[in-house]
């Protein structure tokens, strides 16, 4: 009885387990595909296949027209819309979090609404607008600005009040007992505390920014962001120098994530 | 999302008292950023609806006239009708999928993985590290035609010798669902990592079979979880376009490829059009989903 429920139980464990690896396995799969193609040295011009080794497109990333420029492009609008979402949704977190007012429920509902709407209809909006303000022939860096913080925005909301919301306010009831200001406060004590937070949501929001397509594509004019020069890249055969960029991203995002779980653990509390 | 999105998911803390404040600094504090969403959200999807009733004679630069056309729904219905049946479709298929591939690994994360869990955590959002083009681009080639799946599956001979994966309904699915895999995942383990370990103890003390408990106490639980993951996997999913360009043919097109392309040909009102019923099948769809499963608080 024992030992036929022990072999049942392992079973179970390791099927799930076993069943878990392989779909992490599916997950991982086309990243591991985007590094090794970045040492791939293509026959034709539509790289699909490996075809040899090469560290070419490393030594030459900025190789293929408009590769390079578009990414700057595309950090440039990635950190001014992530400084002002992650300044505009922090403030809006500590409100929904620390103060009660009539209003604050829909303004939350409010908040997780462009979370909640397909790209596809948040990108016709904005593109509604801009027409109809007579902006169709200004749209470029600006309005995809406009565009990222505003779809960034819910998303810092939601991370800073996930951390806002694990933190003891007692901690800030007590600096203005021992008379700190709101202003001293909000520096001196709650700002350090929801710092991780803050930092999450900037990260979050960056990555957001970066990898839009969608919303961007239609509200881009000509300017060329790294994932629309991708697009373009799609229809006429991808320069292997992509893959490059994609594994560095990888590479980057998984050194700062790292980063942060060590620098977490090191934190008391 | 990132490990953010785990982490905040994750956080179960409940409102802790606090004493009354002025409510003029909560309004100061939140109207930066609601005007924000105001001006760029709220009007915007007010500029929307207004242009679907445009009269379809104009062009982006010269400008549009008011007319109330309702008839570019009554048009775009009618020829986009299968279209739209297509898109919610596949994303209901790829959402189902998600389910199946993602409720096993949540699974396994929550109560299996041990000192391995926060490394498969990182495995389950390291896609998101890079961009979605080129991952997806990726699966161009892996179910190319001599690409590796595929010349897997003729070995197997579970794909006759001319066949193809690429440029087929199976592709556009397979890319939805590996991209919108991890909105799942991450929900499923947030519902799932609160579940008490003892609560199964206790089924299994009580002589459930672990299926029962299962079916009467841990997936019960999961279900805000769950509701979270398919909405978060169902919606972009049903308006996304990019998968079943780069993966499909001209007759797996879905409703954002064609929004998409009336918006590039100029073709404002009808693409409004398709827009706003899109968003109002989705409404609808969900409206009456939450109420099935009877879960009100995802937010």
């Amino acid at each position: 009885m024992t030992s036929v429920r022990g072999v049942r139980r392992w079973v179970g464990n390791h099927l799930v387990l076993g069943a878990a690896l392989l779909v992490l396995l599916y997950m991982i799969t086309p990243v591991l595909v985007v590094i090794l193609m970045s040492f791939n040295d293509p026959a034709g011009r539509l790289g699909y296949d490996f075809d040899g080794f090469t560290l070419d497109n490393w030594a030459n990333p900025c190789g293929p027209y408009q590769l390079c420029s578009s990414l700057v492009t595309s950090v440039e609008i990635g950190v001014l819309a992530t400084v002002l979402a992650t300044a505009l949704g922090t403030l809006m977190a500590f409100a929904m979090i620390r103060h009660r007012f009539t209003g604050r429920s829909a303004a939350n509902v409010f908040v997780f609404l462009p979370m909640a709407s397909p790209e596809i209809v948040l990108g016709s909006s904005l593109l509604a607008l801009f027409v109809n303000a007579g902006f169709a022939g200004q749209l470029g860096f600006w309005t995809i600005f406009v565009a990222h913080v505003m779809f960034c925005l819910s998303f810092v909301v939601v991370t800073v009040k996930a951390r806002l919301h694990g933190l003891d306010p007692a901690l800030e009831q007590a600096a203005m007992d021992l008379y700190a200001n709101p202003w001293q406060t909000f520096w001196r004590v709650s700002f350090p505390l929801v710092f991780p937070g803050i930092l999450a949501a900037a990260l979050l929001s960056f990555s957001l920014s970066f990898d839009d397509f969608i919303i961007t594509n239609l509200n881009a004019g000509q300017t060329v962001t790294f994932p629309m020069f991708v697009w373009g890249a799609a229809q006429r055969g991808v320069p292997m120098q992509v893959n490059v960029v994609g594994t560095v991203m990888f590479l980057v995002a998984l050194g700062l994530v790292l980063a942060s779980g060590t620098f977490r653990r090191r934190q008391p509390g | 999302m990132t490990v953010a999105g785990a982490s905040l998911l994750a956080t179960p803390h409940p409102p802790a008292p606090e004493r009354p404040r002025r409510p003029r600094t909560g309004y100061l504090l939140l109207l930066p950023g609601v005007l924000w969403l105001v001006l760029f959200f709220l009007v915007p999807t007010v500029a929307l609806v207004a242009s679907s009733l445009y009269d379809p004679a104009g062009s982006l630069f010269e400008g549009y006239q008011m007319t109330w056309h309702v008839q570019n729904y009554a048009d775009a219905i009618a020829e986009y009708a299968p279209i739209f049946g297509r898109s919610l479709l596949y994303a209901a298929i790829a959402t189902g999928a998600c389910v199946l591939l993602g409720y096993p690994l949540a699974y396994a994360i929550a109560f299996k993985a041990g000192r391995w869990r926060n490394l498969m955590l990182i495995a389950v959002v390291a896609p998101f590290f890079t961009s979605f083009l080129v991952r997806t681009l990726s699966w161009k080639l892996l179910l190319g035609d001599n690409g590796f799946v595929a010349d897997t599956l003729r070995t197997l001979h579970l794909l006759s010798p001319d066949g193809y994966l690429l440029a087929t309904p199976l592709a556009v699915i397979t890319g939805l669902t590996y991209n919108f895999l991890p909105f799942m995942v991450l929900p499923l383990y947030a519902s799932l990592s609160k579940v008490d370990p003892q609560l199964i103890e206790a089924g299994s003390d009580l002589y459930a079979s672990p299926i029962t408990t299962f079916r009467r106490v841990t997936f019960p639980l999961s279900l805000p979880g769950l509701v979270a993951g398919t909405l978060l996997t169902f919606i972009p999913a049903s308006g996304d376009f990019i998968n079943s360009e780069l993966l499909g043919n001209p007759r797996t097109r879905m409703i954002g490829n064609e929004i998409q392309d009336l918006f590039a040909a100029g073709a404002l009102p009808v693409a409004a059009s398709l827009s706003v019923t899109l968003m109002a099948l989705i409404v609808l769809m969900v409206l009456v989903y939450v109420r099935r499963v009877g879960t009100e608080d995802l937010v």
